[in-house]
């Protein structure tokens, strides 16, 4: 008699549960569940499966770098900073090495800005390289795996090749001494030396509350085909001028591999673009009344352009061949976006116009739901489902760790001298 | 420090190469260390450059790289601004580069340009279309769920402005994205007048006749104006008409949020309403203007002088009042008669700022609320001011448009003179006279006698006002003289305010031909 009235109980709750689930559902705006490759997995909760421990490193490595240039705090890479800050207070946090899954080393390798702000990559190899003779002298934990169960945040143009210019990027390859440690970088493409196997790939960093805070009416009717912003020709950044000459080629040194002068080129004169370099102040709200956004590659495949073009329900194209995009094992991007071959940007208005209706209000479905949002961005105080949760998912699906992970003794994989001679200079 | 040192090398490089590069014989290939005689020749040369790009104030070196590139560079690369990016090239590095085989590659496919790089209209078309899609399905996510028909009840009378006013509101009913019936009572009788524009107007329309003429006076007209009103909602009532009743007097001017708005009335809504009472006098408007603000002084602004009429609500946007239209300023100089030159002001709560779910007005009691009367009942000879006279409980009302706060329609009533005549229709036929001789065209001699033959015909009910402007040539001005003598000149009316329009602009001079009626308009 007990036992059917307490099953009873539970089926009521149950019911309970369900249905104001259902009506959560039922009263927001009609989306589209998310089910990436592997299934619904922007909703796990990380915290339970895996345990973070942070390294205390000298304040040299990041506070005071910080101090030196808070504009770090603010601009696309900023991701680092809050990472550490997140982990700090995080309950995936642990004060014990030995129960740890994973190691995080908090290094500001992206904070040596120029005075326009864009950061200089040249002396990360060796500050990198400088924490991680560190944390191997003053900890086993290095030595017993040679890095394999320790993450870094390098959020630089090419991730941990640290170089802004492909060419000098691919020729240096990523830090031979994180040739066994798990990457979490902003960049991704495929077949490319600077995508290590397993890297975590995450949005660039782009200000929450800012974007929050122009946000304009649902009903404001979508009016602009297709927007852009930014530059075309991109001389001025380049901090070592803009051209060389390479046997009988002139190489344009803008980065972005032609597609960008080629929108412009193309397109200029078409009414259903609205592109051009100037920066309006109703640059969100002008996102938010268009249906595509263009977010061909710059300096790096990746770019800002998807995030906010995610956060305001404005379907993202991107240019970029064989980019990867943030967390692709758990957001289904060929469904939410348009992807376009750099070849084919002569025809992008062709390709535009021939996507049927139905997709279009699709894809604008699958953006307009909120765990998608929220899995793109870094908000103070962290929430669930956001950023950071998402990259603690990606590091719990890599658990448990193989056993090739741990070294037996004396084995050495990673290679201490390899790499340019002015790496090896100490920091 | 490397960096540094990369620095000076390949300034040292360059310093080398722009002086190699000016030998025409280095492009060949490989350059040939020179005897000094050429040496020599080299340095003048280069001399002789640096001379003329101070005097030209660029690197005139740049220049001439460029012009020896341009002729061998494809159309890969055709824009101006590198154009202008290539002046300010630092020069190349290395000396070996041919001008023939010399390409200007970005990255890894060149800028593709296609050869005809402008829209294809069958694609702009089809943009448009999904722009269209979309935004269906914004409306239908954003908008109103179950959209009404919108009533709209307007009262009209034939008069010169009445095309003015009437093609106005036909134009903002027929831009309603909702079904939309338009009651249109007419004061004096239907006429075809009014029955062309409501033709006209595509939409679903009941065009009644009512059976007085409207008054000369602004008083009088308000209540004959609501009685039409009245008469208007007892056809929604006896059609049984299912929607949204508002009331668009025909010199209104809504905005399309307003349609939008009151979509969401349950039962009986009301707007603010901007008012303009417009007096064409502009001393006068000053002068309005300047008694409110010494009247706000005096009392701290409790009569605020917004020219808003509409529901007043509290902090927790519940209606607690109605604000109203401070009249104040313009005691005893408003206009009477609707010639009077003075402001116009409006009653105290106008029509226009109310709607209504028809279904108050019908029968039958399903789901009424208790605070509205039956409408059945009405007794008009108590007078309707206002629809708030419809209902027992005035504080039922829902404040609309974020409580107030939005203005979604104008009040003005602008009207012609009482003695104002217009071409039927507005088609002018017979045809006008000439009254500007067509003297400095590039026609053929026109003879600046008009056809007289044509004038006796002028003998219409409503004949044309005719604009004379004085004339340089004798024969005009007589002719001028000639006519003016057929002209009568209306009679002044005693009881007509002390404001009288008086012609500001010496060389325009209107005059009516025909006699001057007094009911009529």
């Amino acid at each position: 008699m007990k036992l059917t009235s307490w099953v009873l109980i539970f089926l009521a709750c149950n019911l309970a549960f369900s249905t104001i689930s259902a009506f959560r559902l039922s009263r927001s705006q009609p989306t589209e569940r998310i089910s990436g490759s592997a299934g619904d997995v922007l909703d796990d909760n990380p915290v339970g499966r895996l345990k973070v421990f942070v390294y205390e490193l000298p304040s040299k490595y990041n506070k005071k770098i910080l101090q030196k240039d808070p504009r770090c705090l603010t601009h696309m890479f900023a991701a680092e900073i809050y990472m550490q800050r997140f982990l700090l207070s995080s309950p995936v946090r642990t004060l014990n090495p030995e129960e740890a899954d994973w190691f995080y080393v908090p290094v500001y390798t992206t904070c040596d800005l120029t005075p326009n702000g864009l950061p200089l990559p040249f002396k990360s190899p060796r500050m990198m390289r400088s924490a991680i003779q560190l944390i191997a002298s003053n900890w086993p934990y290095w030595n017993r795996t040679e890095g394999a169960d320790h993450f870094f945040v390098v959020p630089h143009d090419f991730g941990a090749c640290f170089h802004y210019q492909e060419e000098k990027a691919i020729g240096r390859g990523i830090l031979p001494l994180l040739q066994r440690a798990t990457l979490v970088q902003t960049f991704g493409q495929r077949n490319h030396v600077c995508l290590k196997e397993g890297s975590i790939t995450v949005p660039p960093y782009a200000p929450p509350q800012k974007m929050q805070s122009h946000l304009i009416p649902g009903k404001t009717p979508r009016s602009i085909f297709v927007y852009f912003r930014g530059l075309f020709y991109d001389v001025g950044n380049d901090p070592e001028g803009g051209y060389y000459a390479s046997d009988d080629v002139l190489f344009v040194k803008n980065g972005h591999r032609g597609a960008r002068a080629a929108v412009w080129e193309n397109f200029k004169d078409n009414p259903l673009f609205d592109i051009s370099t100037e920066h309006p102040t109703t640059y969100y709200e002008d996102m938010q009344r268009a249906i595509f956004c263009l977010c061909p590659l710059g300096w790096a495949p990746w770019s800002p352009r998807l995030v906010e073009a995610v956060i305001f329900g404005c379907i993202p194209v991107i240019i970029a061949d064989d980019i990867v995009l943030p967390f692709a094992d758990a957001i289904p991007w060929e469904d939410i976006g348009v992807f376009v071959d750099e070849k084919d940007v002569p025809y992008l208005d062709t390709i535009l116009t021939s996507i049927p209706p139905e997709v279009i209000l699709r894809k604008q479905r699958l953006l307009a739901n909120p765990s998608m949002k929220q899995a793109m961005l870094f908000p103070q105080p962290a929430q669930p489902g956001d950023a950071f949760h998402q990259v603690l998912n990606g590091l719990a699906r890599k658990l448990p760790h193989d056993r090739s992970v741990y070294l037996r003794a004396g084995e050495k994989l990673l290679n201490w001298t390899a790499g340019p001679v002015a790496d090896l200079k100490p920091w | 420090m490397k960096l540094l040192s990369a620095f000076r090398s390949s300034y040292l490089n360059r310093r080398g190469t722009t002086f190699r590069s000016l030998d025409p014989s280095s492009f060949d290939g490989g350059f040939i260390p020179k005897p000094s005689p050429s040496s020599i020749f080299w340095l003048a040369i280069h001399c002789l450059c640096c001379l003329i790009s101070l005097i030209l104030g660029f690197r005139f070196s740049h220049l001439v790289l460029f012009f020896l590139f341009s002729t061998s560079v494809t159309n890969l690369y055709t824009t101006t601004a590198g154009v202008s990016q290539l002046l300010k090239l630092k020069p190349l590095e290395k000396a070996n580069v041919t001008a023939k085989s010399s390409r200007v590659v970005v990255g890894r496919h060149g800028i593709r340009i296609r050869p005809w790089p402008h829209p294809n209209p069958v694609e702009v078309m089809r943009a448009h279309q999904l722009l269209e899609r979309v935004q269906k399905e914004q409306k239908s996510l954003y908008g109103v769920r179950s959209p009404r028909a919108v009533i709209a009840v307007t009262p009209t009378y034939v008069r010169t402005f009445q095309a003015l006013h009437l093609t106005g509101v036909m134009h903002s009913l027929m831009l309603v994205p909702y079904d939309v019936v338009w009651i249109v009572v007419e004061a004096g009788g239907k006429s075809n007048e009014t029955a062309s524009f409501v033709g006209k107007s595509r939409l679903k329309t009941i065009h009644v006749g009512f059976d007085q003429k409207m008054p000369n006076t602004w008083e009088d007209r308000r209540r004959v104006e609501s009685k039409m009103r009245i008469q208007g909602l007892r056809i929604v009532r006896e059609e049984k008409l299912d929607g949204v009743v508002m009331f668009a007097d025909d010199s209104n001017m809504h905005s399309m949020e307003f349609f939008d708005e009151i979509q969401n009335v349950k039962w009986f809504g009301a707007v603010s309403v901007g008012i303009l009472a417009h007096s064409g006098n502009a001393e006068e408007m000053v002068m309005s203007m300047d008694k409110r603000r010494e009247m706000e002084e005096e009392e701290s602004s409790s009569l605020s002088s917004l020219p808003v009429q509409g529901p007043a609500c509290n902090a927790t946007d519940k209606l607690i009042g109605w604000h109203v239209f401070n009249t104040l300023p313009y005691a005893g100089k408003s206009a009477v008669y609707i010639d009077d030159v003075a402001a116009v002001l409006p009653q105290k709560l106008e029509w226009c700022g109310f709607v209504l779910n028809s279904r108050i007005l019908w029968d039958e009691a399903e789901s009424k609320p208790e605070w509205v009367k039956e409408f059945g009942l009405l007794n008009e000879n108590e007078g309707v001011e206002s629809p708030l006279s419809l209902l027992n409980d005035p504080s039922m009302v829902e404040p609309l448009g974020s409580c107030g706060r939005q203005v979604l329609l104008w009040w003005l009533r602008v009207e012609a003179r009482a003695d104002s005549k217009f071409p039927p229709g507005w088609i002018i036929d017979p045809p006008l006279d000439i009254t500007v001789a067509a003297k400095r065209t590039p026609w053929p001699d026109v003879p600046p006698e008009p056809p007289t033959k044509k004038k006796d015909q002028m003998s219409l009910s409503q004949g044309n006002t005719v604009v004379t402007i004085p004339k340089q040539h004798q024969q005009q001005q007589q002719q001028q003289q000639q006519r003016a003598s057929k002209v009568r000149k209306p009679k002044r009316r005693s009881k007509r305010s002390k404001h009288e329009a008086k012609p500001t602009d010496t060389t325009t001079q209107v005059s009516s031909s025909t006699k001057h009626h007094q009911e009529r308009n």
